[in-house]
């Protein structure tokens, strides 16, 4: 197994779509198999039509905000004595969080195919607000599937799509959680594929959602890469990219463009739940060597029993509570680019309570386990170490919890 | 696969000129005991009987299987009970078609040859994967009819023409022709005749292959479909357990009252 060189990850699957010769592909029953080479169909279309790449760039300057801020974290850095932290604030982008870019993607595939309605899951809210924000923006029918259990715990983005004039269905099978919401959602398009079209919030499921989401988050690493050379006027020799991973979407994003590099050079590092230190559920299927298995439409490791059957999660990250990961990351991980680890809901709390209180930032609690593993190596670094955390999400969802969790003095 | 048990119980209902009826139940709903008992009973009035073994996270299913999925799954139906079922059922009906039905992954744990081998032990008749669909199930449905296990390839209403024919000339002794655009457990949103003209260009392609079709088909609804080779009822099925268990009534007869009352609609 081994990774190509001057190909996007995204592209690097075989003809079945499979990463590695074993992570993805597309496991769907028949009635999807048309509407998926369909998409399939037009997306590579699209990707190559100077039009539609025009448009892109239009909405994702004026629309979305690009490019996001590159800042140095100075007061943390100090505290830590160690390496440098800089973080990309992704949660700069209009709406809170790097779903944004998928969900206006999608929602111009979506017009470019003639379809009215366009669904999709979300688990911190987020790629839901998003893409009812990008459906009300393009004149689309929006429909979010939701967790019972996430829309208790994700109300202000719950508000924000409905003021969008979304339709939340909540989910009341499994955990309540953001697997439910997915299979939920694909079982509403096997029902209605011919009038509506899909949006998957991550990178997972059948293989064309994994390349439509991973092509729409590299934005982040193309800004990035630019914002790298301006600063330090060449790339430095000691970087590390640390980013939480859930279905990966933000994680692949952010490193999509560095990925090519020596792993000494720039290391990557993805973090998943650990869930409640105590717990024996957790949502970290590559960090805490999960069997490979099938979920939602492709191969990729997931925490499931020897049965197969899934695994229930546990996180305090509504966005990271996902027993599968995407199957990039799978190679990523099999081919030792990436490393991947996990810290647990009260690391990830410390690690919030130390950013906000020594920086202007506020990240949400998924981009918070990434802060924690960055809070965890940097003061055994080099100065001249420069650690970058994707500050992927704002943490105005998490209102509720954190003042439950929290206790300030 | 010539003097398959599938290809013998359509012929019989052909004799009879009545479709066939096929029924699905989920093993171990609501334990595993209660569920042979279901099995072996309906199929006194089934022609073939299909038998989910449940997955947790059942992209295709509507609400009704779902629930008989997890009733089962919680009262601890582990895949070898699936195929003891099987083989207890066969002992006192040898002739009965059991068509196994259910999700990639829990193929793919157990091991795709183990399966295969544990099917033919237990004399599983036929294999429905709903997730692994054609040209995807090409390997996996050699190996089955190297075994003797009809892989029963499904097809639907969005299924192109190039692609139908591909899959009719892949399949094996049974077709699985799902109404509409539907999980199981949908309410009939297409006419009969749309699906019955639907029904007849896959007939047309090979006539030798027996086609049943799927989803949406209720005491209601059955009668209008008797045209095709075969009938299959499964979420009317599972809501009468559901509803047996809620009014904690007998189980069985409920279900085998049912499966008699949805016989007499196509003899
Ligand atoms: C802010 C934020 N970060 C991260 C994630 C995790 O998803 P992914 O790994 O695809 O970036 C989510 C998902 O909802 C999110 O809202």
């Amino acid at each position: 197994m081994k990774l190509k060189k001057g190909i996007p990850l995204i592209d690097q699957h075989d003809k079945n779509g499979f990463w590695g010769g074993k992570f993805g592909g597309s496991y769907i029953p028949e009635t999807l198999k048309k509407p998926i080479e369909d998409l399939t169909k037009e997306f590579q279309k699209l990707r190559k039509n100077k039009k539609f790449l025009k448009k892109k760039d239009f909405y994702f300057k004026n629309y979305i905000g690009s490019p996001t801020n590159f800042v140095k974290l100075e007061n943390l850095s100090n505290y830590l004595d160690g390496a440098q932290i800089w973080a990309k604030v992704v949660s700069e982008a209009n709406g809170g969080a790097h779903k944004i870019y998928n969900a206006t993607v999608h929602a111009l595939i979506c017009k470019a195919m003639g379809k009215k309605y366009i669904i999709g899951d979300t688990g911190a809210g987020y790629a839901g607000k998003m893409l009812s924000m990008a459906a009300k923006k393009f004149g689309l029918r929006c429909k979010i599937f939701m967790g019972a259990k996430d829309i208790k715990r994700q109300k202000p983005n719950c508000d924000a799509m409905r003021r969008n004039g979304a339709e939340i269905v909540p989910v009341y099978s499994g955990s309540q959680t953001l697997v439910d919401a997915v299979s939920e959602c694909m079982r509403y398009w096997v029902s209605n594929c011919d009038n509506t079209h899909m949006c998957v919030g991550s990178t997972v499921g059948p293989n064309i959602f994994v390349k439509i989401c991973g092509w729409s988050t590299a934005q982040i690493s193309k800004e990035l890469k630019a914002q790298l050379k301006e600063k330090f006027k060449k790339i430095p020799k000691k970087l590390k990219l640390i980013n939480c991973v859930g279905g990966g979407s933000s994680a692949y994003g952010f490193w999509s463009e560095f990925i090519d590099f020596n792993k000494k050079h720039i290391e990557l590092i993805g973090v998943e739940a650990g869930g409640p230190k105590k717990s024996l559920l957790h949502a970290a299927p590559l960090s805490r060597n999960a069997k490979i298995g099938i979920l939602h439409g492709a191969a990729s490791y997931v925490c499931q029993n020897s049965e197969g059957q899934i695994h229930e999660t546990e996180s305090i990250s509504a966005g990271l509570d996902y027993p599968g990961v995407s199957p990039i990351h799978c190679f990523l991980k099999d081919t030792k680019r990436a490393r991947y680890t996990y810290a647990t809901d009260e690391e990830a709390l410390n690690a919030y309570q130390l950013v906000t209180r020594f920086e202007k930032l506020n990240p949400s609690l998924e981009p918070s386990h990434a802060f924690a593993e960055a809070i965890k190596i940097a003061p055994k670094l080099s100065k001249d170490t420069i650690i970058i955390v994707n500050s992927c999400g704002d943490a105005k969802k998490d209102r509720d919890i954190l003042k439950e969790r929290l206790v300030r003095n | 696969m010539k003097n398959s048990l599938i290809n013998q119980s359509f012929k019989n209902a052909k004799k009879e000129n009545r479709p066939a009826l096929l029924t699905y139940t989920v093993a171990g709903d609501n334990t595993k005991k209660k569920s042979l008992e279901i099995l072996k009973s309906i199929s006194n009035y089934a022609d073939i009987c299909e038998l989910g073994f449940p997955h947790n996270t059942p992209i295709a299913d509507g609400g009704q299987i779902q629930t008989s999925a997890y009733r089962a799954i919680k009262n601890g139906i582990k895949i070898n009970d699936v195929f003891s079922i099987v083989r207890n059922f066969k002992k006192s009906k040898k002739d009965k078609p059991v068509i196994l039905m259910g999700y990639y992954n829990m193929v793919y744990q157990y091991n795709e040859n183990k399966f295969i081998t544990k099917c033919k032990k237990s004399k599983v008749d036929g294999l429905i994967i709903v997730d692994l669909p054609y040209p995807e199930n090409k390997i996996f449905a050699a190996k089955c009819k190297k075994n003797n296990i009809n892989f029963i390839q499904l097809i639907s209403p969005t299924t192109s023409k190039l692609r139908l024919k591909k899959i009719i000339n892949d399949s094996h002794d049974m077709i699985y022709y799902i109404s509409m655009l539907s999980t199981t457990g949908g309410k009939l949103k297409v006419s009969a005749n749309e699906i019955i003209s639907q029904y007849q260009i896959i007939k047309n392609h090979n006539k030798s292959k027996n086609v049943v079709i799927g989803f949406g088909i209720t005491e209601k609804t059955i009668k209008s479909l008797k045209k095709a080779d075969g009938l299959v009822v499964g979420s009317a099925i599972c809501k009468e357990i559901t509803k047996s268990i809620k009014k904690r009534q007998n189980t069985v007869t409920n279900v085998i009252n049912l499966v008699k009352r949805l016989k007499n609609k196509i003899k």
